[in-house]
């Protein structure tokens, strides 16, 4: 089980938490006029890397706040966690 | 010696006796016993019948490793199957049974009709049983559920107690053999807070088995750590998982040892979750058995559990001994049989030479060692006879009489923890083991467990391990302590033999004791193409069940890369899967069992539902009276009665598990008009506004309720069991997508209790408990909200309906919900009203083609396919705008929702049923399915809703529904069955 780092509350367990997938996916700014595969790229399509992925997490059972985290898929090591709306943080080597 | 019980030595307690059963016997062993250990003591070696074959199987180890002596612990709901003879400490009473001998342990009727031996070749399970087809019901599977399989799981529910706990700790370390305790004393000294775990019931691992040797640093340590605050010893607790992040789970058996005895209230076992720093793994090793013909005869044990029978349970398990081994540790073993009065015939060794301490010792003694020899063949029955001693090259072969053989084929750390935390083993080529290499997590592993195995050296790498873990907590600035001296032999390095050379012919040869799998059914497998290790594995079924392959692994994977020419680095090793060791349901539960799996929220008018007899239906978490039968009513009964009240008078739902979100803040109109589908920010104050939620795929999410209190302040009701997610996530957008929005949401769910009264009643029910209250069509219209009081309670009152009659929901502060449901009660006593529950209530709502989230919908429907397009905004944008527009969302073929009547009027379809429009066709096209379908006592008919292709295209149409031994006609119709009045449209 991973020890997560809320970025308000500090380290707790894993099932203190829910997975909310790739991070920085944006939402289109005008949908209407997007077309429809831009829609679609934004409704379903994911990155699933082996390595380190950068995506939220939401400390549902804890503060209830959303966070991204940078994490290996791998090792599950944690490199980083910031809030939303903080720069992109560089991937680990 | 007399007998097999040394006169002394040992660390029994002769003073306390203790008497046992097994297999019907009864025998007598002393405190400090295994039952295995008081087994030997008895000369009682034959314990089991093997998996498949049904031969004869004697105690092998003396630990956690041992394959053989499983047994059926106790009986009826205290039994347990599978239980290890070597780990079940002895206690008065004790009673086993063989778990695999039919019909008794002696006369094994499976052995004798040979029926069984070509049934089970490597693959049995793929190959032997697929022809005849029939004779598999019939023929083999009763055969082999009868012959093959281990204990018997208790059928009545396990009346002990268990309990978790959670931890966090500076050091965890796995092991209390004399690495891992040094490693504990070492990081305790420092200052770190250390947690030390043993599967044993007393601490020192090998040093308990071994003669003398650091008895005293053994004590001194102990005491030491037992006396240090920040040190937790865990005896019986066996570290079986090791988890992410140095997660790691213990099990610790509080009560086991003490039987019938153990206090009432002390939970049996503990599970310990722990979080740990740093982690040392001092495991330990385990010594591999040699392969050779009818190497599984009772009376062949591994030489390390000889030495531990001898040396610390006294028992000594035979008296005229063979010992093969291909490497110098073993020689101890000689020694101790030597010291404890049994006849060592001799010391077989495969290697050309043995030069090292232990074996000069052993010339000593004037034993004799056959260097360059193998056992080929081991013969006798239910016990050891004699075994066929010859050169390795070939050549004449001798017999040797004999009760004992003593092997030993090397010895494997035990890498199963390691390897459970993503750790990558490293085949060491000198030892002839796989040892830890690449670590993925905090920890280290000492001793035996890292291939460290003479114990000088073991006790320095606990001590340094035990420092520097320490000091990456914090705790720096520490040296280790010095090491007691120890004077290791000189041992010469061992040789390995996976199989004696020639022993094939002469009978079985077993790998995997356990599993029943020998090295010709591993050869067999890999000339049949399975040379991965992990095909092996499944094909041949070696390394599996309760033992997981512990004596088994190694050997099978170094006769696998003999059969195909392949190093042993590179033929590869199994995954260790957690646990260790198996673990109890029990102790996996805990207290989370009963009505504690899961948490039950009840109303605060529950109390009164229970008095009513109401029967309750679980939605989500809450208990909802499901219908309230009275006199000898069944369902059917009830909700007919239920449904027809509230057309006709007035009944009352308690509907306080609604969800409720109290959404407020400057842009908390906005918000809504963004989440729902159709416009909020028009809404005026004290009025009330049915919207839907979609996902901005276009899908419904949830719908209810939402009224505004005031200009920035809205009351939203969500569905029953989709509170939780609705909250969630309309968090997720305010946090994520619209932080800039001025919006805090507050769950309230629990804050109110709701009270519906609905019928034509209801008015006169709401006129008599809020006489200031004006009730009248123009002053309290449709759709809209009152604050007053209510049979003397403040109250809110929304004037909204989901049964089509008219109704009022009273929602109060929680703790008054009981006190207003009773008032409501008596006021609607004279109109005969009626309590109905969640079932009258669906059909109610779907008489007036009302959807239920989650039932007409399933995470694929749109509010068009609904036909809600009412209730969906051309002028704003909302989540789920855009996705209506794609292609696959705006086909003129999805599924659309329809009523259904059935052409028989009695006739209620069941929901899920699948729809067709040609039964005869083949293959039969699926164009729809039933969502919900009720029998209606307002129209006098069965009725439902369902999604059909293009459903709405079809109104009038008849559409078929295959049931099991009948085809269902039915008429689609518009979903809704009653007109405005409130009056049947049809029947
Ligand atoms: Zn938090």
């Amino acid at each position: 089980m991973l020890l997560i780092p809320c970025p308000w509350c500090g380290e707790r367990d894993e099932t203190e938490f829910r997975y909310g997938g790739q991070a920085h996916v944006a939402r289109p700014l005008d949908p209407n006029a997007t077309g429809d595969a831009a829609w679609a790229e934004y409704l379903f399509m994911r990155d699933n890397p082996k390595g380190w992925f950068r995506e939220r997490w939401n400390h549902a059972a804890g503060c209830r706040r959303w966070f991204n985290m940078v994490r290996h898929t791998i090792t599950h090591e944690i490199a980083s966690v910031y809030k939303p709306g903080d720069p992109k943080p560089e991937l680990p080597e | 010696m007399t007998g097999h019980r040394l006169p002394s030595g040992g660390r029994i307690d002769r003073a306390r006796p203790l008497s046992f059963r097994f297999a019907g016997r009864r025998y007598q062993g002393f405190a400090g016993d295994t039952l295995a250990s008081a087994l030997i003591a008895n000369d009682a070696l034959l314990v089991g019948r093997s998996f498949k074959y049904h031969r004869p199987r004697g105690i092998y180890a003396a630990g956690a490793e041992e394959p053989n002596a499983l047994v059926q612990l106790g009986a009826g709901a205290y039994s347990e199957p599978n239980a290890r003879a070597t780990q079940v400490e002895l206690y008065d009473g004790l009673t086993a049974d063989a778990v695999n001998a039919w019909p008794s342990l002696e006369w094994d009727l499976g052995a004798l009709t040979g029926l069984v031996s070509g049934l089970f070749v490597a693959g049995f399970y793929y190959k032997t049983f697929m022809w005849p087809r029939a004779f598999w019901n019939r023929v083999y599977e009763p055969a082999i559920r009868r012959m093959a399989g281990l204990g018997k799981a208790p059928r009545e529910a396990d009346p002990d107690l268990y309990d978790k706990v959670h931890v966090h700790a500076d050091v965890l370390v796995a092991g209390s053999g004399p690495a891992g305790l040094a490693a504990a004393l070492a990081a305790a000294r420092a200052g770190a807070d250390v947690l030390i775990a043993d599967e044993q019931a007393e601490l020192g691992g090998s040093l308990l088995a071994a003669r003398g040797t650091l008895d005293a640093w053994l004590r001194a340590t102990l005491d030491e750590l037992r006396g240090m605050p920040n040190v937790r010893l865990l005896p019986r607790t066996t570290v079986f998982g090791y988890y992410d992040h140095n997660y790691l789970c213990l099990l610790e058996r509080r009560t086991d040892h003490l039987g019938p005895a153990a206090p009432a209230g002390l939970s049996r076992q503990r599970l310990w979750h722990v979080r740990a720093r740093q982690v040392v793994l001092a495991t330990g090793a385990h010594e591999r058995p040699l392969v050779f013909a009818g190497n599984d005869r009772p009376g062949v044990m591994l030489a390390g559990a000889v030495s531990t029978y001898i040396n610390r349970y006294a028992a000594v398990p035979g008296k005229r001994a063979v010992v093969f081994a291909n490497n110098d540790g073993a020689y101890r073993t000689a020694l101790d049989l030597a010291e404890a009065g049994a006849q060592v015939l001799a010391v077989v060794d495969p290697r050309e030479s043995s030069p090292g301490d232990l074996p000069a010792q052993v010339r000593a003694r004037g034993i004799e060692i056959l260097n360059g020899q193998a056992v080929a063949a081991a013969t006798g029955g239910k016990r050891l006879e004699a075994v066929s001693i010859g050169p390795l090259g070939g050549g004449a072969a001798r017999g040797v009489a004999c009760d004992l053989l003593a092997v030993s084929g090397g010895w494997s750390p035990v890498v199963h923890l390691f390897s459970q935390s993503q750790g990558k083993l490293r085949w060491d080529e000198a030892k002839s083991c796989f040892v830890p290499g690449t670590a993925a997590q905090a920890q280290r592993s000492v001793g035996a467990a890292n291939g460290t195995f003479a114990l000088g050296a073991a006790l320095a790498e606990g001590l340094n391990a035990g420092a520097e873990a320490a000091k990456d907590v914090g705790f720096g600035g520490w040296r280790a302590p010095e090491p007691p001296i120890v004077d290791d032999p000189k041992e010469a390095p061992p040789h390995p033999l996976w199989q004696v050379p020639g022993a094939e012919g002469r009978g079985k040869s077993f790998v995997d004791f356990q599993n029943d799998v020998t090295a010709s059914d591993l050869r067999l497998a890999a000339r049949e193409g399975f040379e991965s290790v992990e095909h092996l594995k499944r094909y041949t079924t070696t390394g599996m069940a309760t033992d997981q392959g512990k004596t088994s692994n190694v050997n099978a994977l170094a006769i696998l890369s003999d059969a195909t020419g392949r190093a042993i680095p590179a033929t590869g090793t199994t995954t260790f899967r957690a646990p260790y060791t198996p673990v109890t349901y029990g102790a996996m539960a805990g207290r989370d069992r009963g009505d504690r799996l899961d948490p039950i929220r009840v109303t605060p008018i529950h109390s009164w539902h229970v008095a009513r007899g109401a029967a309750f239906e679980d939605v989500g978490q809450w208990k909802r009276p499901w219908y309230y039968p009275q006199g000898g009513e069944d369902m059917h009964a009830a909700v007919r009665r239920e449904a027809k009240a509230v057309r006709t008078s007035l009944g009352v739902l308690d509907a306080s598990t609604l969800g409720k979100i109290d959404v407020r803040g400057p842009d908390a109109a906005e918000f809504l008009d963004r989440v729902y589908t159709n416009g909020f920010r028009k809404l005026g104050v004290g009025r009330c506004r049915y919207g839907l939620m979609c996902r901005d795929d276009g899908m419904v999410f949830d719908d209810g309720v939402t009224t505004r209190l005031a200009d920035d302040h809205f009351f939203m009701t969500t569905t029953t069991g989709g509170a939780a997610r609705v909250l969630e996530w309309l968090e997720e957008w305010l946090q994520t997508e619209w932080p800039h929005m001025k919006v805090y949401l507050t769950s309230v769910t629990e804050q109110w209790a709701t009270v519906s009264f609905a019928g034509p009643r209801a008015g006169d029910v709401l006129r008599e408990l809020a006489p200031a209250v004006a009730v009248d069509e123009e002053s309290f219209p449709f759709l809209s909200m009152r604050e007053g009081v209510v049979a003397g309670l403040l109250a809110r009152i929304f004037r909204i309906s989901f049964t089509g009659e008219p109704s009022y929901e009273v929602n109060v502060p929680s703790h008054h919900g009981l006190a207003l449901w009773e008032a409501v009660m008596a006021a609607g006593e004279k109109h005969g009203i009626t309590p109905y529950g969640t079932e009258a209530m669906h059909v109610l709502r779907a008489e007036k083609g009302f959807i239920i989230v989650g039932q007409e919908t399933d995470g694929t429907v749109t509010p068009l396919d609904l036909g809600m397009d009412w209730i969906v905004s051309k002028q704003k944008d909302f989540l789920g705008k855009r996705s209506f527009a794609r292609p696959d969302t705006s086909r003129a073929d999805r599924k659309q929702l329809v009523g259904l009547l059935p052409a028989d009027p009695a006739e209620v379809l069941p929901e899920g049923a699948q729809l067709v429009w040609d039964a005869a066709e083949s293959p039969v096209r699926m164009v729809g399915h039933v969502t919900s379908s009720y029998w209606s006592p307002n129209l006098g008919r069965g009725f439902a809703l369902a999604l059909v292709k293009g459903g709405r295209d079809h109104h009038g149409k008849t559409i078929l529904a295959p049931l099991a031994g009948k085809t269902v006609a039915a008429r689609i119709v518009a979903p809704n069955f009653l007109d405005e009045g409130g009056k049947p449209l049809h029947g």
